[in-house]
């Protein structure tokens, strides 16, 4: 059925109704207007009131415009020609390349089934010794860089993104700036890494609604590489302007707010955007590494809120380092045990006695005399920022492990790291 | 009965209004025929002819005009032997089966029979002329380690006469095995298996009793400081990240009752997959066989349709009282009851219905001890006693308490283990917080002395607390000590390590010799001259006990490494 609707009933936000019958839930449709042709969804049917949202937003849309509706829902190009490519949110090319629309697949589909997921248990390594030996990153995994505004977030990502032993890299970009965007392809096309990568960029000044659609698109288009046996990395960024997006419509459409103006169901968006992460029995990997921006460095703010209770732990980027409080990752435990049997242990000890010098810092500041243990825990944390949380020191995991343990010989009493006695006799540096 | 039909005039998310004709009943399922496919939904409000329902599918794809068909029926489960070792979704559908069917994804539209198809070895106990009522045994068939009783439907009222039973023999679950016949000579033919709606609670016992015995989780913070009774009810909430879901895979594990239900309520499927792939392999200490044959999974995950979400609840609610109904004692775990009570808000925001705090609905506080309400210990009419048991977590936004969620529940559960972020940055796990949290159920050891212990507890952090601001030197030796107790209490007792293969979990006995021991060492005093030889001391003697802690109780090393312990604390006791 490609019935022309040529009268809109009302325009409000990036909504437009139009009277129409047949028409299915979800189904895409085509505006044409002045200036050109771009596409809306069905969001909401009421009798033969049919409700869309415009991608490319409604501005210059007239109410003789014309839609027809193309009875299915939005689609994306999947083959292996996306690969060094890079398209905006309604999937069309941002490079020079041709239009793609063979092997259309739909997006946002259903979930998989939790019995043909098995139990992560590959470790991606990175070399970066907060993540690699305190907050392990699994294949699967879905885990958020939280941050705020001005940090190297974008550098991060892109490090971690050039660093990891995968076979696709993913790259979703919402509300970028554009700088942003050209440092993202720059840095990945002079690494080699760009063969690899798919990117679907929105940046700040593109329409809301795809916005709302790049994690969508990103993470169909991963999880059909995934079934096809790759494991696939998912970078996505930022996911603070993704939401803001999603309450922009959901205020436009009249829902009732729930939380500092964010729709009710954003836990359920985000989880069923982040649940994408999987590692198939039988298949290949999804992995989703996605930055969520802070507002006010306020980790109780909805976004990071709802995000931290679906990810399976999460990376605090605070000054410039990872920090050791907070960042979490839930699946460590999956793959730590089998890389050296201090592993654990250690990276506990270690945070439990850096967590003590930052209370003796605090004693410092308020002027209180230092006593031997605290003058021993300042020269541990001291060391441990230096060896352990600089961003820029790049060693593999072993390494890591024996830095730590030097770390604890340089200051404290073997009796005193609270690590069982049977480790330290086997690791605690001999000539110390 | 003629089944009503009706039409979809509106979609809204996964609200559809409906026009039927004929009557219809509140909360009564019905189908709606998208495609090739029929989308579940539950009747939810009736406004002059139009119905309002909540899909339990997403609604892409569904169109004004799909024909919907209603069922008569409210939602309800199946229950019958074979649901232990099931993974289930929010509405009872195996998840095994489904996988089988569709493949890696869940197809919407796809319902099949909760209960397996299968032979079960018949043992009637009823005979022809006995007269029974709902929730009497007509036999048992053997499920794994236990008696599963087949059982006179719950909905059956009054009295019942045994018309006919089959003899002892293998008989498929779903084949007659009995006809009952009432006064009126209504005639009921029965099988293995009945429905039951799940929002209405079983109540086919005699009554109900204090929940007095406690209920063994072998993680010492909570059987000795915070215990949980049998039949009682118990919330969890804390910030993300704090260990909410680990501690409760730990409780499912070791929890010393018949039969674990979790409900994995809107959370990750990562979580439900570890437990999915772990219990088989585990082997329950009580039974000798894989702990999957104690467990049912009902698994509605954060990504799954969120009305389905909010029905499995209730699905693991029912399970559990049926099992109860056994004679068994049953554990129910949700997780997380806070994305429960979104899906009851997104479906009260469609409906545009008056906003309570934080968009949350005005019934919020009654939905949620309706559903505590159902646990209990109860005494059956055959004089046994059995218990369901509730833990549940809340996932507070922000990690903030004051929320309606976590107020509502602490209102009507009987412990409260809140988790704390500072105790989980500080990796103090599990990191229940001890001085927030509490209990009104008796624990396993003698409450007198757990009641000091605590006492030092409160006081080492009001030491703590003070040497914050007036510095260590500012503090007396005597106080110090106090603190450095606390602080012993706290990382040799309080603090377990889940990953440890001995520690994780911890038998009541050995707490008893272990709190024994601590609590010598907490009341007594110390010839320490002065602090730095008091925080050697202790760091000495928290060596000795977590190294202590780490050794299996049937090791040769066992006895050693205790003496070893007692001797480093005893020299120092002043005389």
């Amino acid at each position: 059925m490609q019935k022309v609707y040529t009268k809109i009933e009302s325009i409000v936000g990036n909504v437009i109704t139009v009277r129409a019958s047949g028409v299915r839930n979800g189904d895409l449709a085509q505006v044409s207007t002045a200036s050109g042709t771009g596409y809306a969804n069905v969001i909401k049917l009421d009798h033969d009131l049919v409700s869309l949202q415009v991608f490319s937003g409604t501005q210059g849309v007239s109410t003789g415009d014309s839609v027809r509706f193309l009875s299915h829902p939005m689609m994306v190009s999947y083959s292996e020609a996306l690969f060094g490519r890079v398209f905006d949110g309604s999937g069309r090319p941002r490079d020079n390349g041709p239009a793609l629309d063979e092997n259309m697949i739909e997006i946002a589909g259903p979930s998989v089934n939790p019995s043909k997921r098995i139990i992560p248990r590959r470790m991606v390594r990175t070399g970066i010794p907060m993540i690699d030996m305190f907050n392990t990153l699994v294949e699967s995994q879905k885990l958020p860089i939280f941050s705020v505004s001005g940090e190297p977030y974008n550098q991060l990502l892109a490090r971690i993104a050039m660093q990891a032993e995968v076979d696709l890299i993913v790259l979703g970009g919402m509300g970028l700036k554009y700088d942003d965007y050209l440092y993202f392809r720059d840095t990945l096309e002079k690494s080699g890494a760009m063969s690899h990568t798919i990117m679907f960029i929105h940046t700040a000044s593109d329409p809301t609604v795809e916005c709302t659609l790049v994690p969508d698109l990103a993470l169909a288009v991963a999880e059909r590489f995934a079934l096809d046996g790759k494991r696939v990395l998912c970078l996505l960024t930022d996911m603070t302007n993704y939401c803001d997006a999603q309450k922009e419509m959901a205020i436009t459409m009249d829902q009732v707010p729930s939380n500092r103006g964010y729709p009710g169901d954003l836990y359920s968006t985000l989880a069923s955007r982040y649940e994408k992460a999987v590692d198939f029995d039988g298949a290949g990997s999804l992995t989703i590494l996605a930055v969520t921006t802070m507002p006010g460095d306020d980790v109780t703010h909805p976004v990071p809120d709802n995000t931290g209770y679906i990810t399976e732990g999460q990376f605090y980027l605070r000054n410039g380092h990872i920090e050791p409080f907070g960042s979490l990752s839930r699946l460590k435990q999956q793959v730590n045990a089998g890389t050296r049997d201090d592993h654990r242990s250690l990276m506990d000890a270690m945070i439990k006695l850096y967590a003590a010098y930052k209370d003796t810092v605090e004693k410092k500041s308020m002027g209180f005399v230092m006593t031997d243990w605290d003058e021993k825990l300042l020269k541990y944390g001291d060391l441990f920022e230096r060896g352990m949380m600089d961003l820029s020191v790049n060693i593999p995991l072993e390494e890591a492990l024996d830095r730590g343990w030097s770390i604890l010989s340089k200051c404290f009493e073997k009796n005193e790291t609270g690590l069982k006695s049977e480790l330290v006799e086997r690791y605690w540096p001999k000539e110390a | 009965m003629e089944k009503n039909k009706g039409h979809v005039v509106a979609v809204n998310g996964n609200m559809v209004d409906v026009q039927f004709e004929g009557s219809i009943t509140k909360n009564e399922v019905a189908y709606i025929h998208t495609g090739p496919s029929r989308l579940k939904s539950e009747v939810i409000r009736i406004k002059n002819d139009t119905a309002s329902m909540q899909v339990y599918e997403m609604t892409g794809g569904v169109a004004v005009g799909d024909e919907v068909e209603f069922t008569g029926s409210l939602l309800s489960v199946e229950l019958g032997p074979g649901l232990l070792s099931q993974v289930y979704d929010g509405l009872q559908n195996p998840l095994d089966d489904l996988a089988r069917q569709c493949g890696y994804f869940l197809q919407r539209g796809v319902y099949l029979n909760a209960i397996p198809d299968r032979d079960w070895d018949f043992t009637p106990l009823a005979k022809a002329g006995d007269v029974l009522t709902a929730g009497d045994t007509l036999g048992t068939v053997p499920e794994g380690a236990f008696t599963h009783q087949i059982m006179v439907p719950f909905d059956l009222e009054g009295e019942w006469k045994v018309d006919s039973i089959v003899p002892a023999g293998v008989y498929n679950v779903r084949s007659e095995i009995a006809v009952l016949v009432n006064s009126k000579g209504v005639r009921k033919s029965l099988s293995m298996v009945f429905q039951w709606p799940v929002k209405k609670a079983i109540r086919c016992y005699a009554e109900r009793l204090m929940p007095s015995e406690p209920m063994v989780t072998k993680i010492r913070i909570i059987d000795t400081f915070l215990p949980v009774a049998k039949g009682g009810t118990y919330c969890t909430p804390g910030p993300f990240g704090a260990g909410k879901t680990v501690l409760q895979h730990l409780t499912s594990r070791n929890a010393d009752v018949d039969i674990v239900i979790i409900a994995a309520c809107g959370e990750r499927a990562g979580e439900v997959v570890e437990v999915l792939k772990e219990f088989p392999e585990l082997i329950d200490p009580r039974t000798g066989r894989s702990l999957m044959e104690r467990t049912i999974i009902i698994c509605n995950t954060s990504s799954m349709p969120v009305a389905a979400r909010e029905a499995s609840v209730y699905t693991a609610a029912t399970l559990a009282e049926y099992y109860r109904s056994m004679g068994l004692d049953v554990l129910l775990l949700a997780d997380s009851t806070s994305r429960w009570a979104q899906a009851m808000r997104e479906m009260s925001g469609r409906l545009e219905e008056i906003p309570g705090e934080e968009a949350f609905p005005a019934y919020l506080e009654s939905r949620i001890a309706e559903f505590y309400e159902r646990a209990g210990r109860v005494r059956l009419k055959d004089g046994r006693t059995a218990s369901v048991t509730i833990g549940g977590t809340v996932s507070p936004a922000g990690g903030n308490f004051e929320e309606p969620v976590t107020q509502a529940t602490l209102k009507v559960v009987g412990a409260f283990h809140g988790l704390s972020r500072e105790r989980s940055d500080a990796r103090k796990y599990p990191a229940i917080d001890p001085l927030d949290s509490w209990s009104k159920y008796r624990g396993i050891l003698d409450g007198e002395k757990v009641a000091k212990a605590y006492g030092i507890l409160e006081h080492g952090n009001e030491v703590s607390q003070m040497m914050k601001v007036v510095g260590e030197e500012g503090t007396s030796l005597e106080d110090y000590i106090i603190y450095q107790k606390g602080e012993l209490l706290d990382s040799v007792y309080l603090q377990q390590n889940s990953f440890d293969p001995v520690d994780y979990a911890v038998p009541p006995q050995r707490q008893e010799e272990s709190f024994g021991i601590l609590y010598d060492i907490l009341t007594s005093e110390f010839d320490l001259a002065d602090k730095s030889e008091a925080r050697s001391f202790f760091s000495q003697v928290r060596q000795a006990f977590l190294d202590w802690n780490g050794i299996a109780a049937d090791d040769d090393r066992y006895g050693d490494y205790r003496d070893s312990l007692v001797s480093i604390y005893k020299a120092k006791v002043r005389s």
